[in-house]
């Protein structure tokens, strides 16, 4: 699994359940470490120890986890540079929508060894989207769900998102324009690099 | 098609475009030229005003300009922000002027901020929106690795610092001891080499307990840093042996006040635990220059002759090595 993966969860867990949260959660998992190395590979096996003792430790399903570190990812401060780089998706949330089909190969530019699963937006209506998670990460569509509804936010759109669960071996996520422009949104400058 | 046309065609196509006439006035800019300069209308104005040509040089005058068809020109404004340009001409049929796209180039960084343009000052087809992302993701990446580097690179300075570094004392080790040498001998400096024995030191051991040997050991690392000066390398090399080198010092009777300095201080009972131990140390001093090619073996053995004599004349003493040459335990290699 890819330290940025790794190291994503590490900072959601620190900045939202506390440093002591983790370092039990380490411990539990039996990792021998604490700190996971954004630029280095770990063993898979590790994420998903990881991600049980997290869901043992605070008695939650690991669907509802993931789905609030999708969330964490797009709207917490910390995270705030790529909340940027998935503003560059689109000017509008339909925009972004259809941009998530080069995810994988957009992700793939920035570092070249870090696979994101293919994902697939199906126009339903111009109001209804469903969203085809392939395989290859385990909880990918999950963290899809909470990534979707905190960059509506981010756009001021107001959309309904339920994870449909499995077609197949494809996770579907359905999606519901209520009103593109619901609210103001918040702001994105393309200049504001490193500002 | 007339002109008025053919603008609308290139505001959406190339939304930098400047229509220039023949006298080089410009006729029509595109939206996202304009926006650069939002208080100065261009339209009307001479494009020499406003752009100055870089490149080519030797091009100065519309005639010239416009004679570059489907040439490559680099300009920048004249007033402030002197952002750069590329441009590309292209004639309008019957010498009726020129189309002159223009584009940032890799000013684009800059100019986004400069000038807060938005994904709409760009046509569908501008890959600038790309390198924006491209250049913010690879620099995120980047700081992600260059944060991976120094944090390898701290714990690489630890550990080449542990390596060379006793850990019960924190004096230099045996093998930063033989590092220094090598590299003195090499190098051709002259230096001084202490070998220090603790006299006493195993009967401390045995009679109080490690923990007293060790706060024993750990008394004379502090004493024999105090008493020497920073660029003078200190290693414990044994149990209860340590060696001073002392770099560009080879007077005898300076060196022998450093070391009956020493051992005063060293036969001070130490208190552990509310019980005193009591100790000394045996010293002997060779000189680098004593030899005609000095060698790290030779050397330490100089040294440890020097000490074995200090030891065999009743400890607690200093015993140079060149005492011992004078008094005829001459070594073939010795001059």
């Amino acid at each position: 699994m890819h330290g940025l993966i790794n190291r994503a969860i590490q900072s959601f867990v620190c900045a939202t359940y506390g440093q002591s949260c983790w370092l039990r959660v380490t411990e539990s998992a039996g990792l021998g470490f604490t700190e996971f190395e954004a630029m280095l590979i770990y063993e898979d096996s590790m994420t998903t120890r990881v991600l049980d003792a997290l869901s043992a430790d605070l008695n939650r399903p690991q669907s509802e986890i993931l789905e609030d570190l999708g969330t964490y990812l797009v709207s917490h401060p910390n995270m705030e540079g790529l909340r940027r780089l998935l503003r560059f998706g689109g000017v509008t949330y339909v925009e972004f929508l259809h941009s998530l089909d080069d995810l994988s190969d957009r992700a793939r530019l920035a570092v070249s060894d870090l696979r994101l699963p293919v994902l697939e937006l199906r126009e339903v209506s111009p109001a209804e989207y469903q969203l085809h998670c392939y395989p290859g990460l385990p909880g990918y569509a999950s963290v899809m769900v909470g990534v979707l509804r905190a960059v509506a936010d981010d756009y001021g759109a107001l959309a309904m998102l339920s994870h449909e669960g499995h077609q197949g071996d494809v996770e579907v996520i359905t999606i519901v324009l209520v009103e593109s422009a619901f609210a103001e949104g918040r702001h994105f400058d393309l200049g504001a690099r490193g500002a | 098609m007339d002109t008025a046309d053919l603008s609308t065609l290139l505001e959406t196509l190339c939304p930098m475009f400047v229509m220039v006439d023949s006298a080089g006035n410009i006729v029509n800019a595109g939206p996202t030229v304009q926006k650069l300069r939002p208080d100065e209308p261009m339209k009307g104005r001479a494009f020499l005003d406003i752009f100055e040509l870089v490149r080519p040089r030797t091009v100065t005058t519309i005639p010239a300009l416009l004679s570059l068809a489907g040439g490559k020109v680099h300009l920048r404004f004249h007033d402030e922000p002197r952002t750069a340009l590329k441009g590309l001409i292209a004639p309008l049929p019957d010498g009726d002027g020129a189309i002159i796209n223009l584009s940032f180039g890799i000013s684009i960084l800059d100019a986004v901020r400069d000038y807060a343009l938005t994904s709409a000052d760009f046509s569908g087809t501008d890959l600038a929106i790309e390198l924006l992302y491209l250049v913010e993701a690879k620099s995120a990446a980047m700081e992600a690795s260059r944060s991976l580097n120094l944090r390898l690179q701290g714990a690489m300075l630890a550990a080449e610092e542990q390596a060379v570094t006793d850990m019960l004392t924190g004096l230099k080790n045996r093998r930063a001891m033989d590092m220094v040498l090598g590299y003195l001998i090499s190098s051709g400096s002259a230096f001084a080499m202490m070998h220090l024995d603790l006299d006493f030191f195993k009967s401390v051991n045995d009679r109080l307990g490690h923990a007293a040997g060790d706060f024993v050991l750990q008394q004379a690392a502090r004493i024999m840093e105090e008493e020497t000066r920073n660029d003078e390398t200190v290693a414990r090399i044994g149990g209860d042996e340590f060696v001073i080198i002392f770099k560009g010092l080879v007077d005898e009777v300076v060196l022998s006040d450093i070391a009956v300095r020493l051992i005063n201080r060293l036969r001070q009972p130490m208190m552990f635990q509310g019980t005193p131990c009591q100790i000394s140390a045996s010293v002997g001093t060779a000189l680098s220059t004593q030899f005609k090619t000095p060698d790290a073996a030779e050397l330490l053995n100089a040294a440890d002759q020097a000490l074995y004599e200090a030891k065999r004349q009743g400890r607690s003493r200093h015993c140079l090595y060149s005492a011992l040459v004078e008094a005829g335990f001459r070594t073939a290699s010795s001059q």
